[in-house]
């Protein structure tokens, strides 16, 4: 059909033309010129896509983003920042992004257990770690952000590095109301043995249509323990592409937590490479929808190598006109013998009018494995609901408790207090207002 | 104190009780037996406010309010109790925060202030010695992981801290081994006062040689067809509930 292959390449054009002016960073020349060719080739997915049939992403850009630039930098941020009291309330050592762009003069960098260098002053060998673990042939988004950033930054805990206070990746976000597009970027190299926690959240300054297309490579180094928080509260003119990927070296553990509260449409491509034995990565989601957001979760692990071991549970709360999607990958090749993979995916639906579509995929070509994977849609345990009512709990207390204690699952995976006592208040309130 | 008349309930249109009339008064312990899918724990259920039951007939008064038109909610807050045959497990739910939350709910509803953090472990402290309830099940999330023994007793150590006036005891004792049954009984005698009632839903005669009844009535296709003293509950033990089948056809005849 002549006219979905030219819509899957309506919005390509668009951002190509938007900046084929651009003054590209000859250091990245490589990179985006190989996402160009990639991008001029594939294309956006259509719903015709496997990895992309319930979500399309692709058509939201294309009717609510009318410029397909990036807004530019928010003047008086400081000030912004100094009167919010999310921003001020968080203790860490931050990393401000200004629509994307970082913010050196707001940011801590003059700790000495880690190093934030911009991408503007990244040596050769640096260069070529950008895009290396998230290449651009992998989804077509990463190749829109490996085309189209301008800015980015590489963060680097060196070896043996234990960071006394979490890394807070704060982006700040401000879009003109016709719509634009911001493209984040960044690397994070942790250092044999380091252990750091580091937790993104978004402050947004209004609620223009914006479409947030970012990237993160990970490259956890042998014998790192590094934990991945990340808090999704988005607007409902938010629409959001994350690409974020893993290589985990031998010894290493990653632990990623993603809540999802918010936003239009949202796709979060999770993806861990296991390359090395005794590693553990764990991917645990939280996705509390209402209204009619929009969440799509897509995770992939790969065990490549013998004796280790992940563990995936996502969780989700849907309401209203809301919609969840969550695919889970398990691959075990030949190699890896020997591995432990668990996949849960557990799901309530609280309106008639919520969909879900969730897909287990599981491929193992090792034979001496423990894995296993299982999905549930359902509703309230009206069992469990009588119990609490028949002591004297009201209905809509007993609905709460019991939808907090589906939800504190995932939440009990934060080990960062400051930041679990946080996400369990918006938690908390949110379950309150369900009705 | 309870005054059921001429009950009729039905589940997806079966129906379960067809005509149950019974009184029962403040200080009154009240057994009712029968065999198996005679009504017992339909009864108990339609009187806790389980929301599958359809009433088709008949009334139910507690303290003279209509409780048919009350929530299970207002039930258990107007001082009903039922301790489920079946607790249920429920992950992620303390067991302290679950009751200190049902049982300022229950004080507010009676007007009386919540208990802070402080009282509230108190309480908790002196009831949990009438059923021996170990401390480390109640840091644990609600029934969860629980042996059978374990839930009958936090269900009657539930009942110690909500103080009902009316405590329906579903097969509490069902499945229980006897220094289980004996503590739960135990608890059960302690918690009976003059002002008080208590209905032992069972199946078997033991659990009424520790907690003894002032009435025994027979349900049967979801009718009290006999109501006698605890040496009815004795009798139906040596004889089984044939006799009373044969009895009842032999009526008929």
């Amino acid at each position: 059909m002549t006219v979905s292959t030219k819509k899957d390449h309506q919005l390509v054009e668009l951002f190509l033309s938007t900046q084929a002016n651009l003054d590209k960073s000859s250091l990245f020349n490589e990179l985006k010129s190989a996402a160009k060719s990639s991008l001029d080739e594939t294309g956006f997915p259509t719903l015709k896509e496997e990895e992309y049939k319930f979500t399309n992403i692709n058509k939201r850009i294309l009717d609510k983003i009318k410029k397909h630039s990036a807004p530019s930098t928010i003047n008086n941020i400081g000030d912004v920042l100094e009167a919010n009291h999310l921003f001020n309330s968080l203790e860490g050592y931050k990393l401000v992004r200004n629509n994307g762009v970082f913010e050196p003069e707001l940011s801590s960098t003059s700790d000495s257990s880690f190093l934030v260098k911009p991408f503007s002053e990244l040596n050769t060998e640096e260069v070529k770690e950008i895009g290396s673990i998230q290449t651009v042939s992998k989804d077509a988004f990463a190749a829109l952000n490996s085309y189209s950033f301008e800015s980015g930054i590489r963060v680097e805990i060196p070896d043996g590095s234990i960071l006394e206070q979490p890394i807070l990746l704060v982006d700040v976000i401000s879009a003109d109301s016709n719509g634009e597009c911001i493209h984040p970027r960044v690397y994070f190299h942790a250092g044999k043995n380091s252990q750091a926690t580091v937790i993104e959240i978004t402050i947004f300054l209004d609620e223009a249509p914006v479409f947030i297309n970012e990237v993160e490579e990970w490259n956890i180094e042998s014998n790192a323990h590094i934990r991945h928080y990340k808090l999704q509260d988005g607007h409902n003119a938010e629409l959001g592409v994350s690409n974020t990927s893993t290589n985990i070296a031998r010894d290493a553990t990653f632990s990623s937590v993603l809540l999802s509260l918010g936003g239009e449409m949202l796709r979060n491509n999770l993806s861990f490479n296991i390359n090395a034995s005794n590693c553990v990565g764990n991917m645990y989601g939280l996705y509390m929808l209402n209204g009619k957001t929009h969440v799509d979760n897509h995770t992939n692990v790969d065990h490549k190598k013998p004796n280790s071991e992940s563990n995936e549970l996502y969780k989700g709360i849907l309401t209203d006109q809301s919609r969840g999607v969550f695919n889970g990958k398990i691959f075990v090749r030949k190699d890896a013998q020997k591995t432990n993979a668990f996949q849960q995916n557990n799901n309530i639906l609280l309106s008639e009018d919520a969909i879900l579509n969730t897909k287990p995929q599981l491929e193992i070509w090792a034979d001496d494995v423990k894995c296993s994977h299982g999905c549930t849609t359902g509703q309230l345990d009206e069992e469990a609901l009588f119990y609490l009512r028949a002591r004297g709990i009201g209905k809509e207390s007993a609905k709460s408790l019991l939808l907090y204690a589906f939800a504190g699952e995932v939440l009990d995976k934060i080990t960062n207090e400051m930041f679990k006592k946080y996400c369990e208040e918006i938690v908390h309130d949110r379950l309150g207002a369900i009705k | 104190m309870l005054s059921i008349k001429n009950l009729h309930a039905a589940i997806e249109g079966s129906p379960i009780l067809n005509g149950i009339n019974l009184e029962i008064k403040a200080g009154e312990v009240h057994a009712i037996m029968g065999p198996n899918g005679s009504g017992k724990s339909t009864l108990a259920s339609v009187l806790a406010g389980r929301e599958e039951y359809e009433v088709t007939e008949g009334s139910v008064t507690f303290k003279n309010k209509n409780i048919l038109e009350l929530s299970p909610e207002d039930r258990a807050r107007e001082g009903i109790f039922l301790a489920f045959q079946y607790p249920v497990e429920i992950p992620g739910v303390s067991s302290t925060n679950f009751l200190r939350t049902a049982v300022n709910q229950v004080r507010e509803y009676r007007g009386q202030t919540p208990l802070d953090a402080v009282k509230f472990l108190s309480l908790m402290k002196e009831k949990m010695k009438l059923v021996e309830i170990d401390q480390k099940l109640l840091s644990r999330a609600l029934n969860e992981g629980f042996s059978g023994g374990e839930k009958k007793k936090n269900e009657i150590f539930q009942m110690a801290m909500l103080d009902p006036t009316l405590s329906i005891l579903d097969e509490t004792d069902s499945g229980l081994d006897i220094d289980a049954l004996k503590i739960v009984a135990n608890g059960v005698n302690q918690l009976k006062s003059k002002d008080n009632a208590t209905i032992l839903v069972t199946h078997y005669q033991r659990l009424l040689d520790y907690i003894v009844p002032d009435f025994v009535h027979v349900l049967y296709n979801g009718k009290i067809v006999k109501s006698g003293t605890k040496e009815l509950a004795l009798e139906l033990e040596a004889k089984g509930y044939d006799w009373i089948k044969d009895e009842l056809s032999g009526a008929t005849v």
